[in-house]
């Protein structure tokens, strides 16, 4: 069963009234392969990301993930299957400290939602994984810090560490690098490596800068205008004129 | 080591406030007793409802529904029940529940203006229920108690005729109401509120549904909303629709506002400051609200944590540069 794809997308299509921002998007993304999905901007990635995520019901097509059919469920009945997303823009509990950032999704993982009577500060186990994460991202040293006083690179990886605590089969960053400088977005793209090949998670990823593109994914979906260019490897994408004209000649030189 | 000190400050600075509460009424006057026991009443209340503002995000502005819910079961177990007090004090607790229940399942969806708006509506559509329906509730002359009900503890037994006593009495349940909240806060149920104040959308999308555990709040809230209310039936000998009014509502907020929304104890502290100020105020004029309106107008400009949220983050601020 492992050679079925992570994700499984069929004719997926999205309007808003009678504007079709996405349609007849059909895709695989395999389990373990770093993905990419670029295109120019207005090319429809975040719908994209939204419909898949759980943001709101696709208008048209369907969503496997992990084998079982996802369309148009709510994100809180997705997550715990394994599908986790970044934001855009950095998504995180601003006032409450980076451990606390972090402790969130353990308790949901944990089943402690409506542990009414327990005491957070008792559960050391929880903690402990919270701790482990945190160092992994390596931000453990900022654990105590409210998290809105974080520089932003580091927002960004606390972002990281909010999903990765639920240990996710997939996640969907939605530009992991943006707004960050050169030397933020390599340690990202060091983590994204990391993650990709250590812990088992599959990596589908949106990204303006073709450079980081180019040097993580093994496998790139080309979007344009709201449907499926190209799909392939790096060097199949590089050489293919289609996506040459839809970025004007741009970017996919770099 | 800093944290464990701190607490055992903490634990220090509550057993002396907990034994002066206890040994108020022995050297108060009556009149300061009675006074004394509506604040602690307002201040159960006034917690409860920053259950929801402080910890959740979210603004009630019916609160007092489920206040007034609890006050008039309460009367109505003793009065067509004939239940001891403390049943009729449980018959508040789990009328209010059910009342939010209801009054949130059809609010939790909405957000920020639009939940107080609904929250605000159903309130009033409480307090006209309560006005109205003469048969239940009495109308606009309330359920007078001809008696409350005896204190009982096993085989012992004291009137709560005694304002001493009932003091003491509102100050127990109180107590246990405060630290039923105390426990929610700080469990792990008490940090995903706060998650949903901070960012309910980036919590959405880590695997909880944000509807159900504001439900779980907005019913914890208005269970202790409702147990404050019951204690005030007992209180006055009564149950009145100005317990439903929107502008009784509108008291948790304030002395929320006042004494600090961030800080667990701020309600309370917001309530005896709001009593203190219409001690002060009646003695000189009747134009209370001016003084009030005054008071709060600085605070909130100034002061946006509060009274007690300002105190307390001056004290922390000082301590972390003295190294």
């Amino acid at each position: 069963m492992s050679d079925e794809p992570i994700l499984k997308i069929e004719h997926l299509g999205h309007s808003y009234g009678k504007f079709e921002v996405i349609r007849d998007i059909s895709m695989e993304v395999p389990r373990g392969v770093l993905t990419a999905l670029i295109g120019p901007n207005g090319a429809g990635k975040t719908t994209f990301y939204n419909a898949v995520s759980g943001r709101f019901r696709p208008t048209r097509g369907k969503v496997y993930f992990d084998g079982r059919d996802i369309t148009g469920m709510p994100a809180h009945k997705i997550v715990p299957q394994g599908l986790l997303r970044s934001f855009q823009i950095t998504n995180i509990f601003p006032n409450l400290t980076v451990i606390e950032n972090v402790l969130v999704p353990l308790v949901l993982q944990q089943g402690r939602t409506y542990a009414l009577w327990r005491r957070l500060g008792r559960e050391k186990a929880l903690y402990r994984q919270a701790e482990e994460v945190l160092d992994k991202i390596g931000i453990l040293e900022n654990a105590r810090r409210p998290a809105s006083e974080l520089a932003y690179g580091d927002k960004r990886l606390v972002e990281m560490a909010i999903v990765l605590a639920r240990r996710p089969k997939l996640v969907l960053l939605d530009e992991p690098t943006a707004g960050m400088n050169p030397e933020e977005t390599e340690r990202m793209i060091q983590l994204i490596r990391e993650l990709a090949e250590r812990f088992g998670t599959t990596i589908f990823l949106t990204e303006h800068d073709m450079k980081v593109v180019f040097s993580v994914a093994a496998r790139i979906f080309v979007l344009h205008q709201g449907g499926l260019l190209a799909a392939g490897d790096p060097r199949t994408i590089r050489s293919d004129p289609r996506v040459r004209e839809a970025y004007l000649g741009g970017a996919a030189d770099a | 080591m800093r944290t464990s000190s701190l607490s055992a400050g903490r634990l220090g600075f509550g057993a002396v406030l907990l034994l002066l509460l206890v040994l108020c009424p022995f050297f108060l006057p009556i009149y300061w007793t009675l006074i004394l026991t509506e604040i602690l009443i307002m201040a159960l209340f006034a917690m409860s409802f920053n259950l929801l503002l402080g910890y959740t995000g979210l603004l009630s502005f019916g609160q007092a529904g489920m206040f007034g819910a609890g006050a008039y079961a309460a009367a109505l177990a003793i009065l067509k029940g004939g239940l001891s007090l403390w049943l009729a004090l449980a018959a508040g607790v789990f009328t209010a529940a059910l009342v939010a229940l209801v009054i949130g399942y059809l609010c939790v969806r909405r957000d920020e203006i639009y939940f107080a708006m609904i929250t605000l509506g159903f309130g009033m559509m409480l307090y006209t229920v309560a006005h109205n329906w003469i048969e239940l509730t009495g109308g606009s002359d309330g359920l007078p108690l001809p008696a409350v009900p005896p204190l009982t503890f096993f085989a012992w037994e004291v009137s709560l005729f005694d304002p001493r006593w009932m003091y003491l009495f509102v100050l127990a349940v109180t107590l246990l109401g405060t630290l039923v909240l105390w426990r929610v806060v700080r469990s792990p149920f008490g940090l995903l509120l706060t998650a949903i104040r901070e960012n309910r959308d980036r919590l959405a999308f880590v695997g909880a549904s944000v509807q159900n555990i504001r439900l779980a709040a907005f019913v914890i809230a208005g269970a202790i909303s409702g147990l404050a209310g019951a204690l005030f039936c007992l209180f006055n000998n009564m149950a009145t629709p100005d317990f439903l009014h929107w502008g009784f509502s509108a008291k948790p907020v304030l002395m929320t506002i006042l004494g600090g929304a961030g800080v667990f104890l701020g309600p309370a502290f917001g309530a005896a400051v709001f009593f203190a100020l219409e001690q002060a105020t009646i003695q000189i004029t009747e134009n209370w609200m001016i003084v009030l309106g005054a008071v709060l107008i600085p605070v909130v400009i100034f002061f946006p944590r509060g009274i007690l949220g300002t105190i307390l983050h001056r004290l922390s601020a000082g301590r972390r540069k003295t190294p």
